[in-house]
């Protein structure tokens, strides 16, 4: 009877769930056809539809995307695509088994922007790596969270890292902490988290500001081996002094591929360095036609 | 599906974003896209406030060191709560007045008479640190840092009344490290950070990169 129960609960919530994807897709399609919709009444007949001032922008956005997709299908027709060493990512691994081996909790902090910065989403997208990582040698990841909507972030990747690694009963909510979403106040909460639970490594990767030297001065105090990477070029500097490693720029948004090494992410890669001498390509030209006094190039070229 | 919706979200609302900076009929759907985006940060408040108040209410009920801390910090948000909802312009406390027009209310008073002075108090490490790291950075060990060091001290004094003293080029020297090989160099780095987050944007409106809603 038991069983049977059971059988009828399951079958039951099954349909339960299914009809409530329905009733959420539904209610998702109602409110995207009302938005468009008051869209459309609130704004009068459009006579432009394309912002031709803008075409030098989309032009090479455009070929960026073809050349993504295409070193995406080379990396997953099996093609090799070579990737330099990167000490900071690789030193996440050593940090890792340093804090194992200590005893020691490992802190990770995704900088203090909000979920609209890609920089704070490329990081929770790290973070679960590096929760995959850390859960399969059962050391304490602490995260400390400088915005409200990045919290909910934060547990999911924790989470789902915890779970990947088949140890969600490791995974201990009370170590995503949300602190403040003050620059000052949540740069001294996460000084004290260092001062008190002294975690053998510090990662900072994500958006920072004037926090950061702050941040990774009391870490060398407090005697953590220190990985950061930010994209901010104005804090770089910080980082590079006070830290064992540093992520510059671009290197940062390499992280994902380079851990996983998944064809997808790593044709982004090759992606962005083809880009990158199309780039130099580019600006050559520019140089040589406003030598010869051509201007037009230069005009075009210019966000209007 | 758990995790399918949100993706599909964040493709669909991605792409609007794109379309909205070339395609101007789409602005007006983008725009209240972008509203929404406020609606729901001033929500996640909420989840913020739920989260600090679970963990320091389960560090006070375990008794842990902290406790006494957690106590405070709870106390705080109760008491700037009350101060905001139910004290909005000025208030009698033990014959002082709090607030009023002039003073702001006693949530203006005590964000600015005690958070400010703290938070200026952290900004202000800053010049100790600064001075702890140049001390590293600029400590000759290598050629790199020997560069590193020669130019900091070239960059400072040409950046003083006694550098134009010392030599009348100095400012001069200053002013070109800075703009030229100094920008050349951050430019790189600019350039390299914006095509990473071109593509990471890419990434996920392509919807290759999945794991910013958790692990498969």
């Amino acid at each position: 009877m038991a069983v049977l129960g059971l059988t009828r609960l399951r079958s039951w919530l099954k349909v339960l769930a299914s009809r409530f994807t329905a009733a959420l897709l539904t209610s998702f399609a109602i409110l995207a056809t009302a938005t468009i919709a008051l869209a459309q009444e609130a704004a009068p007949a459009p006579t432009v539809w394309f912002d031709v001032d803008r075409l030098n922008i989309l032009i090479p956005i455009v070929a960026f995307t073809l050349i993504i997709l295409f070193y995406i299908q080379e990396a997953r027709r099996g093609k090799s695509l070579f990737i330099r060493n990167m000490p900071g990512l690789d030193a996440i691994e050593e940090a890792i088994g340093r804090a194992t081996e200590m005893g020691k909790p490992i802190l990770y902090v995704p900088g203090i922007d909000d979920a609209t910065n890609i920089q704070t989403i490329y990081s929770m997208i790290i973070l679960n790596h590096v929760a995959k990582r850390v859960a399969q040698y059962d050391t304490p990841l602490i995260v400390p969270v400088g915005k409200a909507i990045v919290t909910p972030m934060a547990e999911e990747a924790v989470k789902s890292g915890y779970a990947a690694a088949g140890r969600p009963d490791a995974y201990n909510p009370n170590n995503v902490r949300f602190l403040s979403d003050e620059q000052f106040a949540f740069t001294a909460a996460v000084n004290g988290i260092m001062n008190r639970e002294k975690p053998a490594a510090n990662i900072y990767l994500g958006s920072f500001f004037a926090e950061s030297l702050v941040l990774a001065e009391t870490g060398i105090m407090t005697g953590a081996i220190q990985i950061a990477g930010t994209a901010n070029i104005h804090q770089l500097p910080f980082f590079v002094v006070a830290c064992d490693y540093a992520l510059v720029g671009e290197e940062f948004y390499a992280a994902t591929a380079y851990l996983s090494r998944e064809p997808g992410l790593v044709g982004t890669l090759k992606a962005t360095d083809v880009m990158k001498g199309v780039l130099m390509a580019t600006i050559l030209i520019g140089v040589l036609l406003e030598q010869l006094q051509i201007h037009g190039f230069k005009a075009w070229m210019q966000p209007k | 599906m758990r995790r399918e919706i949100p993706i599909l979200i964040t493709i669909v609302i991605g792409w609007v974003m794109v379309m909205d900076f070339f395609f101007p009929p789409v602005s007006s759907v983008a725009t209240r896209m972008r509203d929404w985006t406020l609606i729901l940060i001033a929500i996640s408040q909420m989840l913020g406030v739920a989260n600090v108040a679970r963990i320091n209410l389960d560090k006070v009920s375990r008794k842990h060191p902290d406790a006494p801390y957690a106590m405070v910090l709870l106390l705080a948000i109760v008491l700037m709560i009350a101060f905001g909802v139910f004290l909005p312009k000025s208030a009698t406390i033990g014959g002082l007045t709090w607030g009023g027009h002039e003073g702001g209310s006693v949530f203006d008073k005590v964000y600015n008479q005690m958070y400010v002075p703290m938070q200026g108090t952290m900004f202000s490490l800053l010049a100790f640190f600064i001075a702890s790291a140049a001390y590293r950075a600029f400590k000759i060990r290598s050629p790199e840092a020997t560069i590193l060091g020669v130019t900091a001290v070239i960059i400072m004094i040409g950046q003083v009344p006694i550098g134009s003293l010392l030599w009348d080029g100095m400012p001069g020297l200053s002013a070109w490290i800075m703009n030229v090989p100094n920008l050349a160099a951050k430019r790189a780095i600019l350039i390299g950070a914006a095509l990473g987050a071109i593509a990471t944007g890419m990434k996920v409106i392509l919807g290759l990169e999945r794991n910013y809603v958790g692990g498969e």
